[in-house]
């Protein structure tokens, strides 16, 4: 898994620059279409492809992040975001385009040009492999007794780096709970996707199909329903 | 009439269980193989996404309560601040684990099982969260076809 695979055979070369090539395709089939629905669908295909370019790298780790994050959940949630929105992105003019294209050329060159730079693919020189990289590899044997590696740095050695991400993703899912609540906006928000008007008042007959929204509110009657939407609410 | 989705709920009936058992198995295999608490948290989301896809968001909330999200994100949290405050009143640095047992390299794996934990609720709860958030909005899926065809 951290040990850089040393033959390169063709099948790996094939198989990189096929992937590589397909990413690329994807990448064109994104700007040009204008179904968003398309475009969200694409961006899976993308992110699975990536994840198997990973997994061609020896990097099994990011690809599963990849594959999990990047195709299954993204993709849901832009799939969720684009109902609430609009199915077709409207076409840009050519004149807008001149200015973002010329930053992309730009950003592209000072890549090119920074490419000379990196190291040859499972280099022994590599500044991965040499400094507190090979450190690691070495100490994990002894003080964790874990083979993977990956798993050894990301919750002890750098345990700290994951303590502040775990508090990035409280943070993210405490705003969502702030700004939109579990239910919509806590039950009272207004919503026009592609001029199909829904307000609070649809949804809770859809979300509560028996008993409207004054029944459950006023009616001690049904006391475990009442307590749901009481957690819903909140 | 017939459910024109039966085939889709039979399927996924039969795969949710797999994927959430999928994902304790990423998780707990996490110091043998690729994966870990985050891969194994969004997996799991995953599982509980895909049943509120099929089955519609009001089944979704009976089954993965709402309320879960804020005691799983919190705990999630206080699980891995407590797992390093323990620690530290054990002697040990901050998030030094091998305090936790007289063999360091035990008390590695322990702290590290404990620290992935925290990881796991705090992602699984943030991602389903995020999609009740979104899915609570939704007017149900329009016609696709139909609105290209407007456009």
């Amino acid at each position: 898994m951290v040990f850089a695979s040393t033959s390169h055979a063709l099948p790996v070369y094939i198989l990189d620059y096929g992937l590589l090539a397909i990413l690329v395709i994807v990448a064109f089939a994104i700007i040009r279409v204008r179904s968003l629905f398309a475009i969200v669908m694409l961006q899976g295909v993308y992110s699975l492809v990536c994840a198997a370019w990973f997994v061609s790298l020896d990097a099994v780790d990011v690809a599963f992040t990849e594959a999990a994050v990047g195709a299954g959940v993204s993709t849901v949630l832009m799939l969720s975001a684009m109902l609430l929105a609009d199915c077709r992105s409207a076409p840009v003019p050519i004149s807008r385009q001149i200015g973002p294209l010329v930053i992309v050329i730009i950003a592209g060159m000072a890549m090119l040009y920074a490419v000379g730079d990196m190291p040859a693919y499972g280099s022994a020189t590599s500044p991965a492999n040499s400094y507190v990289g090979m450190d690691y590899l070495e100490r994990t044997a002894k003080e964790i007794h874990i083979p993977n590696v990956v798993t050894a740095v990301l919750a002890s050695y750098r345990g700290y780096d994951t303590f502040g991400e775990t508090v990035v993703i409280f943070a993210a899912g405490l705003g969502v709970l702030l700004l939109l609540g579990l239910n919509g906006n806590a039950g009272r928000w207004e919503a026009c996707p592609n001029g199909q008007c829904v307000s609070d008042s649809d949804s809770v007959a859809s979300i509560e199909q028996s008993g409207s929204l004054a029944s459950s509110r006023e009616g001690e009657t049904k006391p475990s329903k009442l307590k749901t939407k009481g957690a819903d609410d909140a | 009439m017939r459910d024109p989705h039966i085939l889709l709920r039979v399927v996924s009936k039969f795969l949710i269980p797999l994927i959430a058992l999928f994902a304790f198995y990423v998780q707990f295999h996490g110091d043998y193989g690729p994966g870990g608490g985050f891969q194994a948290g969004v997996i799991l989301a995953a599982s509980v996404i895909l049943y509120g896809l099929v089955f519609g968001i009001a089944a979704t909330k009976t089954a993965f309560p709402p309320s879960w999200i804020r005691i799983g994100m919190t705990l999630g949290v206080l699980l891995y601040g407590g797992t390093g405050v323990l620690s530290f009143l054990l002697g040990g640095e901050f998030l030094n684990y091998s305090v936790f047992s007289h063999n360091p390299s035990h008390g590695q794996h322990y702290g590290i099982l404990a620290v992935e934990l925290g990881v796991l609720c705090t992602v699984a709860s943030v991602m389903v969260a995020i999609f009740y958030a979104f899915g609570s909005r939704q007017p149900g899926v329009p016609n696709i076809e139909n609105a290209n065809e407007d456009g």
